[in-house]
């Protein structure tokens, strides 16, 4: 996504734990990470890296009218498939608008609820974590009352058996795209030659 | 919308396939060979884009498209996250990184040091009575006896294998003590290896149920049962000049008599004029310029190849492809999906007092103890040295350099290694358990094999029939496998040595191992 990520405030991790957090000797499997929005927000993206979390659930706080109502908007998403292993512990993961159970819209506080069943692993979190909002919205705010009033409301078109133009633009929309780079783009040969004007007098190697 | 995510990555990988033909010599013989086709009676203007599309199906030029498409996508970069930085992408885990970055450190440091003691240059340009004696030469460099007392090996795979030893992960826990956690084996890092129920989903064609060359082709079996009907269908693979269906047919095994023209076909390597004028001008730069890692290759052929029953004769050959490999910069290509960097230097430029940076040596490769074992092999396949050239680059630039580079791949040496221990301590566990005891860990023994792909242990005849399933499968997982099987062959004679020297005078001796045996009931008739 070319949007560019809200500002949010990521509060630290809690541990949730049974017995006393100090004294007990096992190592906690779930941490809770809450995220503040400064306004609500109709999420388009969250995107983060993983450190060796292995499930993650999202919960979201909208306001509704005028009270705050918790949702869980992803269950237990599988970050590493198998939780003793390392594949997937470094990934950089997005979750977009479509994969979520409900809609996430007017949200202002993101909780994420990460777990990591395996002992193998001394630590886990999610960092770099980025909320990216739906980029429309913007563009109504910023067109003046009256260029709204030029353009007429359009009517639903009667399309008699054609393709939707929706689904037909847009696709066209990725060739042109496709074409556009093939022509712009240098050819991937390469020339081949590795001495500098006919000399290759190397000396010494370097440490970078 | 699930749809649209896919599409998207497909259309990100078909521009990606795209920009690397382009400009291509494929490439300009397709348009070459539409152009000419427009003066054939049967192309209409109406319908030219069908027809010629038609016309370039029935001449066997869309097979030959489809075959450069399909080794694109072998060699393609893993789709990454598009927030993910290019390291990240090759290799993902942090701490492997840092061990790669160690390790070609620690290489720079002992090429640069070899190179101060010796007073000589890392690569010079040839004089010209040097050059004219070369070319004379060239067939026959074998016959050469410099002095290579002065240089040794840059690396050994033992030395490779205690950096391997080595590899933690900081946010593991290891305590110093044998707990239920540790490992018992050498390899240290939770890497995903499969275990043999999944692998019998992964390798259904080397079940008990299926004909396999290495098995049914023995003199005792009548041939008509499966080998005779087996060669006809790789006759057929070969005419039609299909290189997926070659890679699945490989499964089974390549009879000899089309086995060279079958891995060309799979790795989709040729013997145009242009690959031949590719090789030459190699061999031009072999000529002009003198590399030190030239005293490495002669030494690693003579201490190596040369001492083979096997590969003695053909050391020219193995002159021949390695001088010119390490000249080749197309092999830089790889590191766009390899974790290793190549080395660099600077030099001062003729015109001005600029600094340049180049790669050392030109490909990026440096060779270490046993790399001359990569090739060897291929020269019974292939005569002309263009085309066992090509064979033997497709070859490194597809599986061998993930021997000997640190990453979490899984046809990665980490995870060879990995898969190897875990097999012998799930199915052998008292076997593992009493060499550990004797101080003989499996992997010390194993890592070598594993390193070469078995080249130079295994008779040849059976080394092909284990490369015939590394091109099949498109992976060096089978090689994993096969280490295990050895130990569990030989394991009563294991079980009663008591020291690391016997164990390994046990295993000494591979030439006489038939690989699809051992493959086949260690993957199917193990008990899980």
């Amino acid at each position: 996504m070319s949007a560019k990520a809200v500002s949010c405030t990521i509060k630290s991790a809690v541990a949730l734990q049974i017995g006393d957090a100090v004294s007990d000797s096992s190592r906690p499997g779930v941490y809770i990470t809450d995220i503040t929005l400064a306004e609500p927000v109709n999420i388009q993206e969250i995107s983060f890296k993983n450190y060796y979390s292995a499930y993650l659930t999202v919960r979201l706080q909208r306001r509704e009218d005028s009270s705050a109502k918790w949702v869980t908007c992803l269950r237990n998403y599988c970050l590493m498939s198998n939780p003793h292993a390392e594949a997937g512990s470094h990934d950089y993961f997005s979750i977009h608008r479509h994969q979520m159970l409900t809609e996430p819209d007017n949200v202002t506080t993101v909780r994420l609820i990460l777990r990591q069943p395996s002992s193998e692993w001394l630590n886990f979190s999610i960092e770099e974590i980025s909320i990216y909002p739906c980029a429309k919205e913007d563009l109504e705010r910023d067109v003046p009352a009256w260029l709204s009033t030029l353009t007429p409301v359009e009517e639903p078109l009667d399309l008699n058996g054609l393709p939707d133009p929706e689904t037909v633009s847009s696709s066209i929309q990725q060739m042109w795209a496709l074409t556009e780079i093939m022509q712009a783009s240098q050819t991937a040969a390469s020339i081949g030659r590795f001495d500098v004007e006919g000399s290759y007098d190397v000396k010494l190697l370097s440490y970078t | 919308m699930i749809m649209m995510d896919e599409s998207a990555e497909l259309s990100v990988s078909i521009t990606q396939i795209v920009q690397r033909l382009k400009g291509t010599h494929l490439h300009s013989q397709l348009e070459k060979q539409a152009k000419e086709c427009l003066h054939k009676p049967e192309i209409k203007l109406e319908t030219l884009k069908d027809d010629v599309r038609r016309f370039l199906k029935a001449s066997g030029w869309e097979r030959k498209l489809q075959n450069a498409v399909y080794r694109e996508l072998h060699i393609l970069p893993p789709p990454g996250h598009p927030r993910a930085p290019p390291e990240h992408t090759k290799e993902p885990l942090a701490y492997m990184r840092k061990a790669q970055v160690n390790w070609e450190k620690r290489i720079l440091k002992s090429l640069n040091s070899m190179c101060t003691e010796l007073g000589i240059p890392l690569a010079r340009k040839r004089p010209v009575p040097e050059q004219k004696e070369l070319t004379n030469k060239w067939n026959e460099m074998g016959t050469d006896e410099p002095d290579l007392s002065k240089f040794r090996p840059v690396y050994a795979p033992k030395d490779f294998l205690e950096v391997l030893v080595g590899l933690k992960n900081p946010n593991n826990e290891r305590s110093e003590d044998l707990t239920v956690r540790s490992h018992w084996g050498l390899i240290q890092v939770s890497l995903n290896v499969r275990d043999i129920p999944q692998m019998r989903e992964m390798y259904p064609e080397l079940g008990i149920t299926y004909g396999q060359l290495g098995i049914d082709d023995h003199t005792h079996v009548p041939p008509d049962l499966f080998e005779s009907e087996h060669i006809h269908i790789g006759k057929k693979v070969e005419s039609e000049q299909d290189s997926a269906a070659a890679q699945q047919y490989s499964r089974q095994g390549c009879p000899t008599g089309l086995r060279a023209q079958l891995w060309s076909l799979i790795l989709n390597t040729s013997n145009d004029p242009e690959d031949i004028t590719h090789y030459e001008q190699l061999k031009a730069r072999v000529i002009h310029h003198d590399l030190l890692v030239d005293n490495l290759i002669y030494k690693d052929v003579k201490l190596t190849a040369s001492n083979d029953d096997y590969y003695f004769v053909f050391e020219d050959y193995l002159y021949q492809v390695l001088l010119c490999f390490s000249r080749d910069t197309a092999v830089l290509e790889h590191f766009n999906y390899n974790c290793a960097t190549p080395p660099k230097s600077c030099i001062q430029s003729k015109s001005g007092s600029e600094q340049c940076a180049v790669v050392y040596p030109p490909n990026g490769v440096i060779p270490f103890h046993g790399f001359s074992m990569y090739v060897a092999p291929l020269c019974f396949l292939y005569n002309e040295p263009s085309k066992l050239y090509s064979v033997f680059r497709e070859m490194y630039i597809r599986y061998f350099f993930r021997l000997h580079s640190i990453s979490s791949h899984p046809s990665g040496i980490v995870s060879l290694c990995l898969q190897f221990e875990r097999l012998l301590q799930t199915h052998l566990p008292q076997l593992f358990y009493h060499l550990r005891e004797i101080g003989a860990q499996p992997l010390r023994i194993a890592f070598k094999w594993i390193v070469r792909a078995f080249s130079g242990y295994l008779s040849t005849d059976q080394l092909l029939l284990l490369w015939d399933r590394i091109l099949g499968y498109d992976s060096l997982e089978i090689v994993a496998v096969l280490a295990a099987a050895v130990f569990a062959f030989r394991s009563e004679n294991l079980m009663e040595v008591t020291s690391l020297a016997s164990a390994e005078a046990v295993l000494a001796d591979l030439s006489t191992l038939k690989v699809m045996p051992l493959l086949q009931i260690f993957l199917f008739a193990t008990s899980v």
